[in-house]
């Protein structure tokens, strides 16, 4: 379990707690500035609150050493740039850095991590020559890389067209069923009602709603917290967002 | 950690290596003496060999190497292939520590010349430090080093312009253009120790280089602390480059061309180009002093910082105009 007690930081979030489990899909909701990455860095453990605390499987978070850390949360920042124009298994290779195994306990992770991304065609492709799907896809195998209990991603869908969109939910999914606890910060709405088990609603640093994407999202959360009326529309699991 | 090492890499580090070895014996031969191995025996050879070029040669071995990974961990810590060891402001304020030695006239020079360029590099590293220490931020570290880079360079030029006769004037200006010539096992011994343990500091810093290719928050989540990766920078930059220039005077650009040849024949990543780097900046500073040494020029010979400037501002124009036509 990762949880949140009490978290503050100043201007950002006000004593936040949620609790969020492995082997589901948690999306983090919320209009712009509501907080939202703040809070998805505090889990990883990237920002210290100044009160309330981050605790993994009941231990603080911020006495766990940082390579355990990093061996057990695998964190995908917003931002898609690399510095170098790495091959493909060179970029996934990074995620090895916090682990001290074998070259060739490695280069099997490596393996296994772009063959669940579908990435084994690219190995050898330089990250300039991919689509920003085949991108989103290589950072994501970087983070399988580290074979992390947790996957933090902070809007890992925002620049994909639907179908690239489609492939990644289907993927993370995938990574929750067999036992990973996935949090994703989310701006679509009907991607998080569809995609996630358990939804957490920030509004203006503070948590509004949390629970099941039904009662998190309903349409009342969604009329006070983004001040709009909208109506969810079709079956579960397959719901648009009508305006 | 990336899988096994790749081939290209290993490949290039050990042509280097072999590089190397040929051109080091080759170049104690060359000079204004040359001396034939199958000729006639030239009178003081021995002496020549391992009291004048033997030194020399190691110190550019040396310097180059430490410049070559200096550049290499600069350039992958500010993510930036334009980087620079200059950048840090390390090397102006060694040389306006050396620079203030020749106050201290001819007879003291020697022992306080390396002394003082050692603690102008210190000084600015004490300062980066502090300045941004804490942090550990790229941008204010980068923003302090230029701030030092000018404040030495002011300073220097205003002890330039207050310098106490001509002679020391001249001594000043011709020992900022950097050189290798008349320098002896002493300078070796001076630098050596201090280049091993930049050395070995960047060498501990090459893994967070990596995983800062993701940027600075991916790099922290891989379990990699900013500050610490600062403090090995300092360090390992600073001590190189302080005790570059504190036995040879300025000697630019080295640091900046050396990783750009060495790249194309890498997976690119940082830690991949810090030995081949240090390699090629051995190799390239072994065969620009013995080509300084070798040109006929009016006066004595060229300076190697100014040979090295002279092929450098144009490789940087070429760089900038081919990262324009990237980015366009």
């Amino acid at each position: 379990m990762l949880e949140a007690h009490g978290l503050t930081i100043p201007a950002r979030l006000h004593d936040v707690t949620a609790q969020l489990g492995r082997g589901r899909v948690t999306a983090i909701c919320g209009p712009n500035g509501a907080g939202k990455s703040t809070l998805l860095s505090a889990l990883t453990g990237l920002i210290a609150p100044v009160s309330g605390t981050v605790t993994l499987t009941a231990q603080p978070l911020d006495q766990i050493p940082a390579d355990e850390r990093a061996r057990r949360i695998g964190y995908l920042p917003q931002t898609a740039h690399v510095a170098w124009n790495l091959s493909v298994r060179t970029l996934v290779g990074l995620g090895r850095l916090p682990h001290r195994t074998s070259a060739l306990e490695d280069a099997r992770v490596i393996d296994e991590a772009m063959a669940t991304m579908q990435l084994g065609d690219f190995a050898d492709r330089r990250i300039a020559t991919l689509s920003g799907g085949e991108r989103a896809r290589a950072l994501l195998a970087r983070v399988l890389a580290t074979q992390p209990q947790w996957i933090l991603a902070d809007e890992p869908l925002a620049a994909l067209d639907l179908a690239h969109q489609r492939s990644l939910v289907i993927s993370l999914r995938q990574l929750a069923q067999e036992g990973a606890g996935v949090v994703l910060v989310v701006h679509d709405l009907a991607l998080a009602m569809n995609t996630a088990d358990h939804v957490v609603v920030l509004d203006k640093g503070r948590v509004a709603a949390l629970g099941a994407p039904q009662k998190a999202l309903s349409e009342q959360v969604i009329a006070k917290v983004w001040g709009m009326t909208a109506r969810w529309l079709g079956e579960r699991g397959h719901q648009a967002l009508a305006l | 950690m990336t899988g096994p090492k790749p081939p290209l890499t290993l490949s290039l580090s050990k042509g280097l290596a072999l590089a190397l070895a040929i051109t080091l014996p080759l170049s104690l031969l060359a000079g204004q003496v040359w001396i034939d191995p199958f000729g006639p025996p030239v009178p003081n050879a021995t002496a020549i060999l391992i009291e004048l070029r033997l030194p020399r040669a190691i110190l550019a071995l040396i310097l180059g190497a430490g410049l070559g990974a200096a550049g290499a961990a600069m350039q992958g810590y500010l993510r930036n292939p334009l980087a620079d060891p200059g950048l840090f402001g390390i090397a102006p304020a060694a040389a306006l520590g050396a620079v203030l030695s020749f106050y201290s006239g001819y007879q003291a020079q020697a022992i306080l010349l390396p002394l003082f360029a050692l603690i102008g590099a210190g000084g600015a590293m004490a300062l980066l430090a502090l300045i941004a220490g804490r942090s550990g931020g790229i941008a204010l570290f980068t923003l302090a080093g230029m701030m030092i880079a000018s404040l030495a360079g002011a300073l220097t030029s205003l002890a330039i312009s207050l310098s106490p006769n001509p002679f020391a004037l001249s001594e000043i200006v011709t020992w900022l253009m950097g050189a290798l010539a008349d320098r002896s096992w002493h300078e070796v011994r001076l630098v050596a120790p201090l280049t091993a343990i930049g050395m070995v500091a960047l060498w501990r810093a090459a893994p967070g280089l990596d995983a800062l290719s993701l940027g600075e928050d991916a790099a922290r989540s891989l379990g990699f602390e900013p500050s610490r990766l600062l403090w090995l920078m300092i360090a390992g930059v600073g001590l190189i480059v302080g005790s570059g220039v504190a036995v040879a005077g300025m000697i630019g650009f080295v640091g900046l061309m050396v990783p750009h040849f060495v790249r194309p024949f890498t997976d690119q990543r940082p830690s991949a180009t810090l030995l081949p780097s240090a390699l090629a900046g051995a190799l390239l500073l072994l065969i620009a002093d013995c080509l300084c040494r070798i040109l006929p020029l009016a006066g004595g010979e060229l300076r190697l910082g100014i040979a090295l400037s002279l092929a450098g501002a144009p490789f940087f124009l070429r760089l900038l105009l081919k990262m324009r036509k990237e980015l366009a």
